[in-house]
């Protein structure tokens, strides 16, 4: 419950910051557009009482005027809180989409400083849902539900207040005592009706579960005639959704109507109680030494009317219960991912292009320079305040590193292997063997708990993670796409290259013929993750992003099995001639890729088993060798 | 179907009759709800009334009528407090049954749904993507669930009020009610522009919307990459500018729907400053001008009820109709898949009878296929072929040469569109379609397992199969060892999806549980593509031993899948190339000679 309070506080408080001025002045707003509504009653009072009873009881003089004098000073009240209504539902509707809008930017600008770890750990649902469900509901709450929150509050408040000072104690309390009835049964009502909620959403969440995996498996389930059985399962979910969901709407269908009929029988209380107490005091009686007026007729017709409006607006109030328990839901999981917390880096060593000069030294050209010949590391040493240039070559060494994704299995133990400059390196093994999780610590997406790996003698640590990511370029296993053309899905991997570089790289990808065939060529817009794209296509689009982005070290995760041979001819081709004079390490599913490498690991349980050139492990009869004659399958 | 704008109009009528009768047992409920809502209506509108009697009572007090008018409060006060709690009773009930109606309603509907989608051909399951056939069930449903809800208890209600106010109004004061005859039609007219005005833009920017998500799910999907390019900035900048122009669209029509609460308040209040301004008068000229016109202080109090209650209920009745034209969309997709027709079963109805495949022996004979009858290409040319029972039959060829369109037509998941395909000797048109199926099984590219057990799964293929059988099926798979490797053996837990389990080990069991339907015919669809050369050898081999008389017909990308094959076809757009068995086609058929050499080449071992 204090959990919800903070939550809810510091929504308010966001939402506050977001803009305090429009904030206060819909604040101020919401209060003009009140006073109308409180206004009202006070004013037929006056008429009824100054006006009309005295016409009535004879006193014919003038009544025109103070009619006239009451109707203009209620106009002018009504013109006061007409503007101020108009000028808070546009202000607070601005006020909730500016900060959904702020809300959805944080939410992804900070998505994107999380680490990979992050990813890995959520389903990707349920980050999608914060974005298409729980940010709505924070604008709904800050748009709607907090003005009408704030404006019937301040309402039945101020209503309250003028009860007792200038109508009467009495029946104030009869009031009071309607009042704690309705919140008695919001509370019991309301807190069974969202507990229903919460289960029927769960229902929703495991019925749309069925039918997605109903749905994807239609055709299996018409090859096996299993239709019956499947219909026969679909109606057990279907009817347990159906026993959640009447419940939750029972509960939440019976609130207004019981709130409505308490607020009749609050009115019907003080008609009765009013009643009485004018007979009372007609009789003389006046047995009530407190009070102190006498009830006006025109008092109790007002005090009618605001009993009314307290009912009413109470109900509003309540009317919001589960659009706030939306909110908190809501603004709970959108914290959470903003209170997650970002990727660190503390690498201080800078990648900057550089040129040689004449004593063949290295020097750092500006950033926009056109005219460099070299890439270099740039590393500045505190202890000398000196800048040490190191040329960006490729070479990667692992000395004795082990990796532990939770610290407590070990995935990957000891591994060495070093990588010169040119040479291509494999990894063979099965499925959990760690092979991914090598690249994974090349980049630095995990860091390592023991060892040490150096990338051109620089311990990758001292790297800065984006300098380090720019100079490693990956193929991985699932290619994406984004939404936009082909050209702009090549020009990802280097974001300022020319129309013809893109091209370039697409024909060295062996990419270049079957964009050209695509109906609108480069220009082909490809949505939804490039569905409209076969796997191999995929695949070549991906190395041709690679090609572009031109890193002296490569990381290729390949995964072919669902392309037919022909283009993994091409697949293959692409990727031998984006291997030429780069450090590359691959990730091998078919062992013919990986026969020319310099240097195969196997692993096997985060260890290398074996290592050695094609010949040499052959020769060596070995896992590899089981693996290449087919003895063995990868999984 | 994504282009369900350029359908042709079905009128609103017809959508109404065809979802209407999902109804069926709640019926009785959803008259109940109405019943109820119309009769709390009722009993809101008559409260104000006898309040005002009661005003006016308490008006008429004089020292001389003390006692007779507290007696008269009582009275009055009693027949409110009855009035109140059968308005709470019918509230209550109302509100009970409408949720038996409402979510009765969209059970009901999407039963008929997935009933409906069980029946489909696999035309009809192509023609509709599997993500908008879940959403059909999910999320219109659910807004059909809305609009029904809205439509029995809110519409119901706001409709009646507005027309019992005004009556109420009359009644209680006829010479000012007649005020709300000309604001109500007034601020109906201005309320139903601004939601002519705000529709278009909404539909359009939930468009925008989902558009935006999907490229937020892209950046999640695709976050390695994102960050091996280092593009978060670039991302965030893009994000920035989509996200921007959307919250610029919107903002207009937000702000635009946002003056509908000023609007109904200036019309509330000009009701009642007419209202307080000639009531005040009307009432002093009754006392005294002699003009009796029956106005009093009650009924002043009580048209102001009125007043509120009947603006507020017309502006329910342009929130409901803008609900109702919001779910049109959503009522025209489930409409879709109720009225979807299957061409297929109903010729099945007729005259097939033929239960029992004598055997699986095959034969095209001039077969052109189309997936559609406008479509000017055949997706299948000029078939013949000829596999006899218990053979062996290999299909090769590119990605798109329509080698698994070629077996879909055995258990007539397409229809042919020329020529005869006979199975066992007889037409398949002969065979009730089910039988037909039942006895081919059929391993699909996808594999498809589902949530459950490993034994469930296998069960498909024959529910009342022996643990024996199960094991032996698995056995020929090669999925019995790592089945038993698990845990929990065969009753080991399958995810939804399958996730748990290796490409190689889901086509292993998927083709154990077609084996396990002991089918006359067997159809690898590129089934074994995960699996290694050495293991899928085994299957083959343990197929041949095991169900000699079953014939088997094996699409394959790997020629070592299907060189033993009594019968090898290449496939080429749509037409046999060559056809033959492994030592024929390699001299004789260049496409296959070439796909040798490639696979040969690179050492023919793959995995």
């Amino acid at each position: 419950m204090k959990n919800k309070t903070n939550i809810l506080g510091r929504l308010i408080k966001d939402i506050f910051l977001s803009n305090p001025l429009v904030f206060i002045l819909s604040i101020i707003c919401v209060l003009l557009s009140s006073v109308g509504i409180i206004i009202a009653p006070i004013m037929l009072q006056e008429i009824v009482n100054n006006v009309v009873e005295p016409a009535i009881n004879g006193d014919l003089a003038n009544w025109q005027e103070p009619l006239i004098n009451n109707i203009i000073i209620l106009a002018t009240c009504y013109c006061v809180a007409l503007i101020g209504t108009f000028s808070y539902t546009q202000l607070t509707q601005n006020l909730g989409n500016n900060f959904m809008q702020k809300t959805r930017e944080r939410c992804f600008s900070h998505m994107q400083d999380l680490p990979i770890k992050f990813f890995d750990q959520h389903n990707h649902g349920d980050i999608m849902s914060i974005y298409t469900n729980d940010i709505d509901s924070i604008r709904q709450f800050a748009a709607n539900s907090l003005p009408v929150m704030f404006n019937s509050s301040f309402i039945v408040l101020v209503n309250f207040i003028l009860m007792i000072t200038i109508y009467s104690v009495w029946l104030a309390i009869v009031v009071l005592i309607g009042v704690i009835a309705m919140l008695f049964v919001t509370k019991i009502v309301g807190s069974r009706s969202s507990r229903n909620y919460v289960t029927q959403q769960k229902m929703i969440g495991k019925i749309e579960g069925f039918i997605e995996e109903n749905m994807n498996g239609l055709k299996v389930i018409k090859s096996f005639c299993h239709e019956e059985e499947s219909k026969k399962d679909f109606d057990k979910v279907n009817s347990d959704l159906f026993i959640a969901a009447t419940n939750a709407n029972k509960f939440g269908n019976i609130l207004m109507p019981i709130l409505g009929n308490i607020g009749n029988i609050v009115y019907i209380a003080i008609a009765i109680v009013s009643g009485i107490f004018l007979v009372l005091q007609g009789q003389n009686y006046n047995i009530i030494s407190g009070l102190q007026k006498t009830l006006e007729i025109g008092t109790i017709v007002a005090f009618l009317t605001v009993t009314r409006q307290v009912t009413y607006n109470f109900s509003e109030v309540a009317n919001q219960v589960n659009s706030i328990a939306l909110a908190i839901g809501g603004s709970k999981r959108v914290y959470a991912l903003i209170d997650e917390k970002p990727e660190e880096d503390n690498g201080y060593v800078k990648l900057v292009k550089a040129k040689y000069d004449e004593k063949g030294n290295i020097i750092e050209c500006p950033k926009d320079s056109k005219d460099f010949t070299i890439w270099a590391w740039k590393h500045p040493h505190t202890a000398d305040n000196s800048v040490t240039y190191q040329k960006l070559e490729g070479d990667i060494r692992m000395f004795g590193v082990d990796f532990s994704y939770d610290n407590k299995n070990i995935v990957l133990h000891d591994i060495t292997l070093y990588a010169e400059p040119g040479q291509k390196v494999a990894f063979v093994g099965a499925t959990g063997a760690g092979k991914t999780t090598i690249t994974n610590l090349l980049n630095r997406f995990y860091d390592i708990a023991d060892g040490k790996i150096r990338y051109d003698g620089i311990n990758i640590n001292k790297i800065c993670k984006k300098d380090l990511r720019r100079s490693i370029g990956m193929v991985l296993q699932d290619t994406s796409l984004f939404s936009g053309t082909v050209m702009d899905n090549i020009r990802y991997g280097q974001l300022d290259a020319t129309d013809e570089q893109c091209i370039e790289a697409a024909k060295l990808a062996n990419a270049h013929d079957f964009i050209e065939r695509l109906p609108h060529g480069y220009q082909t817009m490809l949505t939804g993750d490039g569905t409209n794209l076969s796997q191999g296509q995929r695949q070549l689009l991906s190395i041709a992003r690679c090609a572009l982005h031109n890193a002296p070290v490569m990381i290729l995760d390949e995964a072919t099995s669902s392309i037919d041979t022909r283009t993994e001819a091409l697949v293959t081709k692409g990727m031998d001639n984006l291997m030429k004079g780069r450090t590359v390490f691959v990730i091998a599913h078919r062992l013919s890729t990986i026969q020319n490498s310099d240097v195969i690991m196997v692993l096997d349980h985060g260890r290398i088993i074996e290592r050695g050139d094609h010949n040499s492990l052959i020769a060596e009869q070995g896992v590899y060798y089981q693996l290449y004659t087919g003895a063995f399958e990868l999984e | 179907m994504t282009n369900s704008k350029s359908e042709k109009k079905v009128p609103f009528m017809l959508y109404v009759k065809t979802l209407l009768k999902s109804v069926r047992q709640y019926k009785k409920e959803t008259f109940l709800t109405m019943l109820f809502v119309g009769l709390e209506t009722i009993l809101e509108c008559v409260i104000p009334f006898i309040m005002m009697l009661l005003i006016n009572d308490i008006e008429a007090y004089s020292q001389a009528t003390g006692m007779e008018t507290l007696y008269k409060i009582l009275t009055w006060a009693a027949v409110l407090l009855v009035l109140a709690g059968f308005s709470l009773t019918c509230g209550i009930l109302s509100g009970r049954f409408c949720a038996f109606a409402s979510v009765g309603f969209s059970r009901n509907l999407r039963q008929d749904i997935y009933y409906k989608i069980q029946t489909f051909s696999f035309t009809n399951i192509d023609k509709f993507s599997v993500s908008s056939l879940v959403t059909r069930q999910t999320t219109d449903i659910m807004n059909i669930q809305l609009a029904y809800f809205l439509v029995i208890r809110i519409a119901v209600r706001s409709v009646l009020m507005l027309i019992f106010s005004i009556v109420m109004a009359f009644i209680a004061a006829p010479s000012i009610a007649w005020i709300y005859l000309i604001l109500v039609p007034v601020l109906f007219g201005v309320l139903l522009i601004i939601v002519l005005i705000c529709y278009p833009i909404y539909s359009a920017g939930f468009k925008k919307y989902d558009k935006l998500n999907e490229s937020i799910q892209e950046n999640v999907k695709g976050m390695r990459t994102v960050k091996t390019y280092v593009r978060e900035d670039y991302e965030k900048e893009k994000f920035h500018n989509q996200a921007y122009s959307l919250q610029k669209f919107f903002k207009k029509a937000d702000r635009l729907a946002a003056l509908s609460s000023p609007i109904l308040q200036f019309f509330m209040w000009t009701s009642m400053l007419c209202i307080i301004s000639i009531g005040s008068f009307l009432i002093i000229q009754n006392n005294f001008d002699g003009v009796e016109n029956g106005m009093t202080v009650g009924a002043l109090t009580s048209l102001i009820t009125y007043g509120a209650q009947c603006l507020s209920s017309i502006m329910m009745v342009t929130m409901i109709l803008t609900m109702i034209i919001m779910s049109l969309e959503s009522i025209h997709r489930v409409y879709e898949v109720l009225t979807e027709e299957n061409k297929l079963l109903e010729e099945n109805v007729g005259g097939a009878k033929l239960t029992n495949l004598d055997d699986g022996s095959i034969e095209y004979k001039d077969v052109y296929f189309r997936y559609d009858n406008t479509s000017e290409k055949y997706a299948l040319e000029d078939i013949n072929l000829k596999v006899k029972s218990g053979q062996t039959l290999g299909i090769i060829g590119a990605t798109g040469s329509s080698k698994s369109t070629l077996v879909n037509l055995l258990p007539r998941f397409f229809e042919v569109t020329k020529g005869s395909l006979t199975i066992g000797g007889h037409d398949i048109k002969e065979y009730d379609i089910r039988s037909l199926r039942e006895q081919i099984g059929m391993v699909l590219q996808k594999n498809i397992l589902f949530s459950g057990t490993i034994k469930d799964n296998l069960l498909w293929g024959n529910k009342d199969a022996s643990d024996e059988q199960i094991v032996k099926a698995c056995k020929i798979a090669q999925a019995d060892e790592f089945i038993r490797n698990f845990k929990d053996g065969y009753n080991s837990r399958v995810e939804q999806g399958g996730t748990n389990l290796s490409g190689g080990q889901k086509q292993r069991l998927c083709i154990a549980r077609a084996i396990i339907k002991n089918p006359k015919i067997l159809i690898l669809d590129d089934s074994t593509s995960a699996v290694d050369t050495k293991t899928d050898a085994f299957i083959r081999d343990g197929l041949k031993r095991v169900c000699p008389n079953t014939t088997k017909i094996i699409i394959a990308q790997r020629i070592s899948s299907v060189q033993d094959c009594d019968q090898i076809i290449v496939m080429k757009d749509g037409k046999i190339d060559g056809i033959g068995n492994h030592d024929y086609l390699v001299k004789n058929n260049d496409i296959y000679k070439d796909i040798y050499n490639i696979q040969n080449k690179i050492g023919g071992n793959q995995e």
